[in-house]
């Protein structure tokens, strides 16, 4: 019988509300027993001390680009960019060449992770056929062969019509439905957001409104289907309050924020850096403070990172002609850590639960907790030891990273996937938590 | 100013009034022999993305009498037809070993991001709707021949504002100046940011509020090949931004029109008001060859 125990850390798992020093026994790839200074033989050993363990986190928000985009990244090179970022699970958006629209292809991505991928990989399919936003794709089947959610991130639905029968359809099969809340025509042609900075760089914005007007529209009609809505990468201050607005009504309204979002307003970015282009845009410093709020007060239910990959040919051009999106894995706790917790906003716990329980419960998974029995999905943490991000040494196969070189107070040390140690930073020295993955899927 | 000249926005007033000054002595009044050979041996390429006659043409003339050699690429009939991405253009000119590119492109930030890449000074000649410094420098030019300083100058600046890089210099070079800019244009068009971007700017919606009192009228030319929407009917923008005689006893006595061509007569300004005294139109196209021999000189002398 394969064994780990994972000694002496302080295990917060917020599900069962434990958050004390504890060791962890993993058997047979699921967690065995939570308890104090077990006597346990045979079992390889993870001396956890003034370390962090937590359930195993979820990004429910990657673009993995296979298949049709290997050039930028793979299935199982975003698994590997997900195990350094300390994820145990990723669910990949539908926008792949083919789109996710039918139940080939999300077997496909399915077969492909359990063959090459170093985490679990979750697959969302479309809304619409080819996300063309006109008529529903095979979502019945879809979930059958294993998505998780429906979506037409990046070309959202624009006809009010066509949303209502998705989500009439997505309750019926008991998928949540995630919008990229986008009104074309008010965003049309813009690259940054709408604003003094894009009106002194002399760029078409993305106002906040376009944003807005499709985030009260699906809550409007959440209201009316009952269908479980979730807004990806929220980012204005208006929507967030909507968002809390629809919770207080009862509505199963819910909604993820990035680590781009809450670290960076426009202002920062550099003139025209396109490694600081992504949809929704980098907004006001007002936005910011609005989605740190949200995730203070609960408005917003997870942190995820719209890992987006995208080839250096493709970000080296004009600004407005780039494509939109920032890898984001590998940073994200950093930048949680740094923004939220040892700014005092958020405590560890509320971290914890941003990344596992928040993510879970949305999609409805039996994952992000650390009970007796569940899959041994594991993240190890440490909170202070400081480390660079060099996204020269990332796992991804893109470096579209507007936080290269930035040094990081903690992040992650392991990642545990189903009992399997896949990824230590640095042979667990802790030193870089960008490191080899030491070792891969059978 | 080595480095190139991508802005005004970025250029500190010492800098801005050496230029000027160098300029007055190339304006051809000042000068008996039209040529140089200052920077004989030097090669400039001047690489236009988008369609230039008069900027194109100004600055091949001003590397001309300095005795430069100047080289012009159009994008159209070049390797970018055929697919080839800008980085990719312009190292392969730059493995050439120009001494300076002069480069007019449809994106903002264009020259910016080329700049990060490239060790070839760039001087920008109008990057998407950004900026477009030496446009504003010859406009500094043309107003300082007529008035002694541009302190306290109170100038109008009517048209398409959110799509100009001509608006957006001028705004930078004036009001670090302490010169007050007004700008004015239908309310699709003027978004109230631009008053955040620098000091010393107000909007106007009127034509008549912006003009009234004016040292300075500068007409926008209306950027149809801009505007992807129906931003402002054609009809209505002649009838209310519309330059015509009848507003000029508004503006101070002894103001002057300017236009950064091409002119469309009828469209945005009368014929009448731009063939008439107050107009200094051609006056900025000859301050335009001066100012840009004053850049080439500042930029490749040393």
């Amino acid at each position: 019988m394969r064994k780990l125990i994972i000694r002496n850390g302080r295990v917060i798992d917020p599900a069962s509300r434990l958050d004390a020093i504890r060791d962890v026994l993993v058997e047979e790839g699921r967690i065995a027993v939570i308890g104090e200074k077990l006597h346990v033989t045979g079992a390889e050993k993870f001396d956890a001390s003034g370390l962090i363990v937590t359930p195993g986190f979820i990004d429910m928000h990657v673009h993995l680009r296979e298949p049709g985009f290997e050039y930028a990244e793979t299935i199982e090179s975003g698994s590997r960019a997900a195990a350094a970022g300390g994820f145990t699970s990723i669910c990949c958006m539908p926008n792949t060449s083919p789109v996710n629209d039918n139940a080939t292809v999300t077997s496909y991505i399915k077969e492909r992770a359990e063959r090459h991928a170093i985490v679990n990989v979750f697959p969302i399919g479309a809304i619409t056929k080819n996300s063309a936003g006109e008529e529903l794709a095979a979502i019945g089947s879809m979930k059958a062969a294993g998505a998780v959610a429906i979506s037409d991130d990046g070309r959202p639905v624009m006809n009010a019509r066509v949303m209502r029968r998705a989500m009439e359809t997505a309750r019926s099969f008991g998928l949540p439905i995630i919008d990229h809340c986008e009104d074309l025509h008010l965003s049309s042609g813009g690259a940054m957001h709408e604003g003094v900075e894009s009106v002194r760089l002399g760029l078409r914005g993305i106002p906040a409104a376009s944003e807005d007007v499709m985030v009260a529209r699906d809550i409007i009609l959440a209201e009316m289907t009952g269908a479980r809505f979730h807004v990806a990468h929220i980012s204005s201050r208006y929507s967030v309050e909507m968002v809390a607005f629809a919770k207080s009504r009862g509505l199963a309204v819910t909604c993820e924020a990035t680590p781009h979002h809450f670290t960076l307003a426009d202002g920062n970015m550099p003139p025209y850096d396109s490694n600081y282009k992504m949809k929704p845009p980098l907004r006001s410093a007002c936005d910011v403070g609005a989605v740190t709020q949200g995730i203070i007060s609960g408005a917003v239910d997870a942190i995820a990172t719209d890992h987006a990959p995208h080839a250096g040919s493709e970000k080296m051009q004009e600004f407005e002609k780039c494509p939109f999106g920032v890898i984001g894995l590998e940073t994200a706790i950093g930048l949680t850590l740094e923004q939220l917790v040892h700014s005092g906003k958020i405590s560890l716990a509320r971290m914890v639960e941003l990344f596992t329980t928040g993510p879970a419960n949305v999609l409805q998974m039996e994952r992000g907790r650390l009970s007796p029995g569940a899959p041994a999905d594991i993240t190890i943490l440490d909170t202070e030891r400081n480390w660079t991000y060099d996204v020269n040494r990332s796992a991804s196969k893109s470096r579209n990273s507007p936080f290269d070189g930035r040094t990081f107070r903690g992040g992650p040390v392991a990642t545990i996937v189903n009992g399997r140690v896949v990824w230590t930073a640095e042979e667990r020295g802790f030193d870089a938590p960008v490191g080899q993955a030491v070792r891969t899927a059978p | 100013m080595p480095g190139g000249l991508l802005g005004i926005e970025t250029l500190d007033r010492v800098e801005i009034e050496t230029i000027l000054d160098r300029a007055k002595s190339f304006q051809p009044q000042q000068t008996e022999s039209k040529r140089s050979d200052m920077l004989r041996g030097r090669m400039i390429v001047n690489l236009f993305f988008e369609a230039s006659t008069r900027t194109r043409t100004s600055f091949e003339i001003a590397a001309k009498r300095l005795g430069a050699d100047a080289i012009s690429i159009t994008a159209s009939g070049s390797s970018v037809d055929k697919g080839e991405s800008l980085v990719d253009t312009l190292n392969t000119l730059a493995a050439m070993h120009p001494d300076a590119i002069v480069m007019r492109h449809s994106a903002s930030g264009a020259p910016h991001f080329l700049a990060r890449h490239l060790p070839i000074p760039i001087i920008n000649a109008g990057d998407g709707t950004h900026e477009h410094p030496t446009q504003a420098l010859l406009d500094a030019r043309t107003i300082l021949d007529r008035r002694n300083t541009l302190e306290g100058l109170r100038v109008a600046i009517i048209g398409d504002i959110a799509h100009s890089r001509v608006a957006r210099s001028n705004m930078y070079l004036l009001s670090k100046f302490g010169a007050g800019t007004v700008l004015c244009g239908p309310a699709p068009l003027l978004p109230a940011e631009l008053t955040q971007i620098t000091s010393g700017v107000t909007l106007a919606h009127d034509i008549r509020e912006a003009i009234r009192d004016a040292d300075v009228i500068m007409m926008l030319r209306v950027q149809f090949e801009r505007q992807d929407e129906a931003a402002f009917s054609t009809s209505d923008y002649y009838r209310f931004y519309g330059l015509r005689l009848e507003h000029m006893g508004l503006a101070k006595p002894d103001a002057i029109v300017m236009h950064p061509g091409p002119i469309n007569r009828g469209r945005e300004i009368s014929s009448e008001v731009a063939d008439s005294q107050r107009s200094v139109i051609l006056n900025q196209v000859e301050n335009g060859i001066a100012v840009r021999m004053a850049v080439l000189e500042r930029i490749l002398s040393n």
